[in-house]
């Protein structure tokens, strides 16, 4: 792949600590802004980010509709809407139906994302208890963008990892605590 | 991606966006309906959506279909509007609409509230109880408007399936209902009906956002998560829009997400409560003619 560009990671069941470990490992210069679908069932993700700012070693903020992605920031789709990234490499929520039961989901994030950044994109998927992100990270897969999945007997759920491995298969299949490594490594 | 010199100029443009490109500008000759201005990303998801749920392969098929047969438009304009909400959604909104909005509404002998893009009315219904709750329904007139001819039936005739009341009945009580949503709505087998009262002064009336001009003189206007489905330039015709409707000191209710940092018109409007982007329309002077 090209360099990277950009980066979307998507999470559900277990996803809140996968996140701060990742998030604290990451090198503090990376240039890439980063977009994280988590599922919560909360009403906001105030919390989310909150938490995810404690350790993580770039800021973190909730994406907001038409803003443009800046480099070297961690966004969280809201809660309640799909959250997209338009070719123009900015940021758009929707409120269309649920995709596999889930609003904000991974897929929609993946799918538009891998249009929008093409072979630029690292697209990572960790623990989570459904098969959303598995048709996501098929489409960043195919339009030549890297896969890395969280291997499924890392994770503390399994289901998530284990449809995108079967359906999109990965670039790299790994535990948690090699993924920071990997990205720094790809993307400095 | 830097492309080397030498290789050959394939255009940055995939098949898919072609043929979506090609389906928008179909949609606007053949039927007039204006799609260019709508944010992309989930534009290109409905149409892709509509190609699956059609049982056809391309999204060029789906514009042979919408060029050729005059039925199929209807079936088309219904998947390009997925018209999804639910009743008091953000209750918090609606309890500020009542608690700031509506004592200022009080004040006028007759008061217009223009519910823009009404989906299948869950919200028209919404705001038709709080405000007969608050003593002013019988001097509101709501305009209820979507360029959809099926989800404007759907939202007349206010039935929605049951399992969505106890959610619904949750956020009633959250936006300070002083009763039970069931007191509206009569339950039979798997579906719930809205008392017809309820409608009894709502105009339930065609206008697209995107071609269609001023027509009332409005206290409120609602117009939630339907921008967001629009480029800056639309929504920005769309504010203006909103602002040449409104009254002045009237108010505008907009999705809790909503962004208007790219919208030069946002400038005439003044929060009141910013969070749940209620604004308020200032004096005349800051408009341009």
């Amino acid at each position: 792949m090209a360099t990277p560009q950009a980066i979307v990671i998507g999470c559900s069941a277990g996803g809140l600590t996968a996140l701060e470990h990742l998030f604290a490992r990451l090198d503090a210069t990376l240039s890439q802004p980063i977009a994280v679908c988590c599922h919560t069932g909360s009403s906001t993700v105030d919390l989310l980010c909150e938490l995810l700012a404690r350790h993580a070693t770039l800021p973190v903020e909730e994406a907001r509709e038409r803003t443009p992605m800046r480099g070297g920031v961690i966004y969280v789709a809201p809660s309640g809407y799909h959250l997209l990234v338009e070719t123009s490499r900015r940021f758009a929520l929707s409120v269309d139906q649920r995709v596999s039961f889930a609003r904000p989901s991974i897929d929609v994030l993946f799918e538009s994302a891998a249009e929008a950044w093409r072979d630029g994109l690292i697209g990572v998927l960790l623990t989570g208890a459904n098969s959303d992100g598995a048709d996501g990270l098929l489409r960043i897969r195919e339009r030549g963008g890297l896969a890395i999945v969280q291997d499924p007997v890392d994770a503390e759920s399994p289901a998530m990892p284990t449809a995108a491995l079967e359906r999109a298969g990965a670039d790299h299949c790994l535990p948690l605590a090699d993924i920071a490594p990997l990205i720094n490594r790809l993307c400095l | 991606m830097s492309r080397l010199a030498d290789q050959p100029q394939a255009p940055d443009t995939s098949l898919e966006d072609i043929e979506i490109e090609l389906f928008v500008r179909a949609l606007k000759l053949r039927h007039g309906y204006d799609f260019t201005q709508y944010a992309p990303a989930s534009l290109k998801r409905r149409v892709l959506q509509l190609v699956h749920a059609q049982g056809i392969d391309t999204v060029s098929a789906l514009t042979t279909r919408v060029l050729h047969e005059q039925d199929f438009l209807p079936v088309v304009l219904e998947g390009l509007s997925v018209p999804v909400s639910e009743m008091f959604r953000d209750p918090d909104v609606f309890l500020a609409l009542r608690e700031q909005v509506f004592p200022v509404l009080a004040s006028y002998p007759q008061i217009n509230i223009w519910q823009a893009g009404c989906a299948h009315g869950q919200e028209v219904y919404s705001l038709a109880i709080l405000l007969e709750e608050a003593g002013l329904y019988d001097r509101t007139q709501i305009y209820a408007t979507d360029f959809n001819e099926s989800a404007l039936r759907h939202a007349q005739e206010g039935i929605y399936p049951s399992r969505e009341a106890q959610l619904w009945s949750r956020n009633y009580l959250a936006a300070g209902g002083s009763h039970t949503l069931a007191d509206y709505y009569s339950a039979r087998y798997e579906l719930i009906k809205l008392d017809q009262r309820l409608r009894r002064n709502v105009i339930f009336a065609n206008h697209n956002l995107v071609t269609d001009e001023v027509f009332c003189e409005a206290h409120l206007v609602l117009c939630r998560n339907v921008l967001i489905y629009f480029s800056d330039p639309l929504q920005d015709r769309t504010l203006a829009l909103f602002r040449d409707s409104l009254v002045r000191g009237g108010f505008l209710c907009l999705g809790t997400r909503e962004s208007l940092d790219f919208a030069p018109s946002a400038s005439d409007f003044k929060p009141v409560d910013a969070a749940r982007r209620i604004y308020r329309l200032g004096p005349r002077n800051a408009v341009k003619e």
